[in-house]
């Protein structure tokens, strides 16, 4: 490790984590190489795909954009704090009930999006969710499927429960 | 779960029907959606290099030297490699299946053919080390004439791309794939009018979201384990033991996880070099593309140029249909020769015409290869085709779901290329079609099927 990494620290996924950074290291290269986090992919380290879209004090970014300075002593949630294969999130049982998942790369950042928006807007129209998600690119799904699943997830957590079809 | 009555029908095996109509989970979707999917960049090692390619910054260049000198004062630098490291440096994918000539090199030997072209690979400590040195190696190229057209690409005093000196695909002796079947240009001759047209592609990049790559890891028994993302696991394998030149039982490809494919992870261009590098460093080999790279040097769908002419009497019938395809396969083969068999016998259309002829060129060009894509050869011939009878219609004054249902392949016709009809349900589809489109079909053309011989031709 280069002498002059420096030690960051911040909230991953609820726990106290620390990691000694190199100059302008990226939150995503930190998650991923560093944390162990491959739920947040990495599509393009460009800014232009959305998979490794993670959340930073609740909002949505770009990880592989980011200095991981930038979140020292903030807040981070990757798609691992979001829910687990034992207990989904109702975005992600909805992604995985609606077939809103096909080579499933683009989806955590789907879902990390799609989360924020249902905090800010817990009854979004096609048109609002295809806005939000309008950076995340999905090559095979389709979008279609996707903005229902998170209509879908949106319902289930209105109604506080989970609808099955 | 048990089955309702009438799905009890049951295969040979006597297990009842039960998967149509329901919705089954898929078994990978709950860690696609979790995170806890592993995909081959998740996939790390202690001690695991990085490896990068130096690639051409030109289309068409004589390759007179390769100078590794400033690479290695890279910190981390650990090797590199050129064609003189590769076991078997010529290949071509579809060697697994007869293709011939072997005439791709793994590593640019005197000549490179297209923008991004691998001339040589740098393995590093770390993936910032890596690209920097490929950043340092210094290359003496002697640009050389290019050609981006695939007619230009056959005219006499074109750049010549490959190494046998014709930019063409030889097919059994003959310089494009043929097919003939009755007498087309007897037929045009005799017919009332004759309606032409030209269509052209563009190439398409796949584009996956999970660029292409692979892990190599030297195991203690001496074989190798390879993650990879490929979509042909075995092509992978069987060829990286060709170029390699080993027994194929020391390779253990690990795959089955893509992060998008679509046709774009079938050529075989990563593991080798990744396992070449493993062997001989006795380290885990990284080799990932980077977004930049998947766009610029992975293979695209080809660039094809179609001419079709047809023959059409005016009671609306086709009696003739002439194409002319150049398949634009960029600077190497890949799967294009077989793409261009494919795309041959689809190139009179799911229709049946009594007299065709088509010549299919796979032309050499200095553009990015092009390769496999979702119905490769085929879905070239269609976007033609259905442009084609949208213009006989057009030009008839029929109509275009009539021109097609009268036209449309019945279970018992041959087909150009020699095969009697089974199974047909293009009437029925095209029937559909009209229904969910809102169109009304005549009582006519509702009553035609694919066993109904009558509906064909207004003279039928």
């Amino acid at each position: 490790m280069a002498a002059n990494a420096r030690a960051i620290s911040f909230e991953l996924n609820g726990e106290s984590v620390a990691a000694l950074a190199k100059p302008l290291e990226t939150l995503q290269s930190v998650l991923r190489e560093q944390l162990g986090m491959t739920g947040t992919k990495a599509g393009c380290r460009q800014g232009g795909c959305g998979s490794c879209t993670v959340h930073v004090d609740g909002e949505p970014t770009l990880s592989c954009l980011v200095p991981v300075e930038h979140v020292a002593d903030r807040e981070v949630t990757t798609i691992e704090g979001l829910g687990s294969a034992e207990e989904p999130s109702p975005l992600q049982a909805a992604f995985h009930e609606g077939f809103a998942t096909q080579c499933g790369f683009c989806s955590p950042g789907m879902i990390a999006v799609a989360s924020a928006l249902l905090e800010r807007n817990p009854d979004p129209t096609p048109e609002e969710i295809g806005e939000a998600l309008a950076g995340n690119v999905c090559r095979c799904t389709g979008i279609a499927p996707i903005i229902a699943a998170v209509e879908d997830a949106a319902a289930r957590m209105r109604e506080g429960e989970e609808v099955r079809t | 779960m048990s089955a309702e009555p009438g799905r009890r029908a049951g295969g040979g095996n006597g297990k009842p029907f039960d998967v149509v109509g329901r919705t089954h989970e898929r078994r990978e979707a709950r860690g696609h959606v979790t995170g806890s999917t592993v995909y081959i960049d998740d996939v790390s090692y202690p001690r695991m290099c990085h490896m990068k390619a130096v690639r051409s910054p030109v289309p068409h260049a004589r390759v007179n030297g390769i100078d590794f000198s400033e690479a290695e004062k890279v910190p981390g630098y650990v090797t590199g490699l050129t064609a003189d490291d590769v076991p078997k440096n010529v290949y071509t994918i579809l060697c697994l299946i007869g293709v011939e000539p072997d005439e791709e090199n793994v590593l640019a030997e005197e000549r490179v053919r297209y923008v991004g072209e691998p001339i040589a690979v740098v393995v590093c400590e770390t993936e910032e080390a890596a690209f920097e040195a490929a950043a340092k190696v210094k290359l003496d190229l002697e640009e050389l004439p290019a050609v981006f057209d695939v007619e230009e690409a056959l005219e006499s005093d074109a750049p010549i791309v490959t190494h046998w000196g014709t930019n063409y695909f030889v097919y059994e002796g003959h310089h494009c794939r043929r097919v003939r079947y009755g007498d087309a240009p007897a037929a045009r001759e005799q017919a009332d009018r004759v309606i032409s047209g030209r269509y052209q592609l563009s190439p398409i990049e796949h584009a996956p979201v999970e660029p292409t790559g692979c892990i190599a890891k030297p195991e203690a028994d001496g074989r190798v384990t390879v993650h990879t993302n490929t979509q042909a696991i075995f092509f992978s394998l069987d060829n990286t033991a060709i170029i390699l030149q080993c027994p194929p039982h020391k390779l253990r490809f690990v795959g089955g996880t893509v992060g998008g494919g679509f046709g774009g992870k079938v050529d075989v261009i990563v593991e080798p070099l990744a396992t070449l590098a493993a062997m001989k460093t006795g380290r885990p080999i990284k080799y990932v593309y980077t977004r930049e790279e998947e766009m610029q040097v992975s293979s695209t769908r080809s660039a094809s140029r179609l001419y079709v002419t047809d023959g059409v009497n005016d009671d609306g019938t086709i009696v003739s249909r002439e194409v002319t395809t150049y398949h634009d396969a960029g600077a190497y083969s890949r799967h294009s020769p077989y793409g261009c068999t494919k795309h041959a016998a689809n190139a009179a259309g799911p229709y049946t015409i009594p007299n065709v002829s088509v010549d299919v060129h796979c032309v050499y060009t200095n553009r990015t290869p092009s390769s496999a894509m979702r119905g490769f050869g085929v879905t070239e011939a269609s976007f033609a085709l259905e442009m084609q009878m949208d213009r006989v219609a057009r030009e008839l004054g029929v109509d275009p779901w009539e021109l097609r249902l009268r036209h449309a392949y019945r279970n018992g016709d041959d087909r150009p290329y020699r095969k009697t009809t089974e199974d047909a349900t293009l009437v029925e589809t095209i029937q559909a079609a009209a229904e969910l489109a809102g169109v009304e079909l005549s009582a006519e053309l509702r009553a035609m099927s694919s066993d109904d011989r009558a509906g064909k031709g207004v003279a039928g």
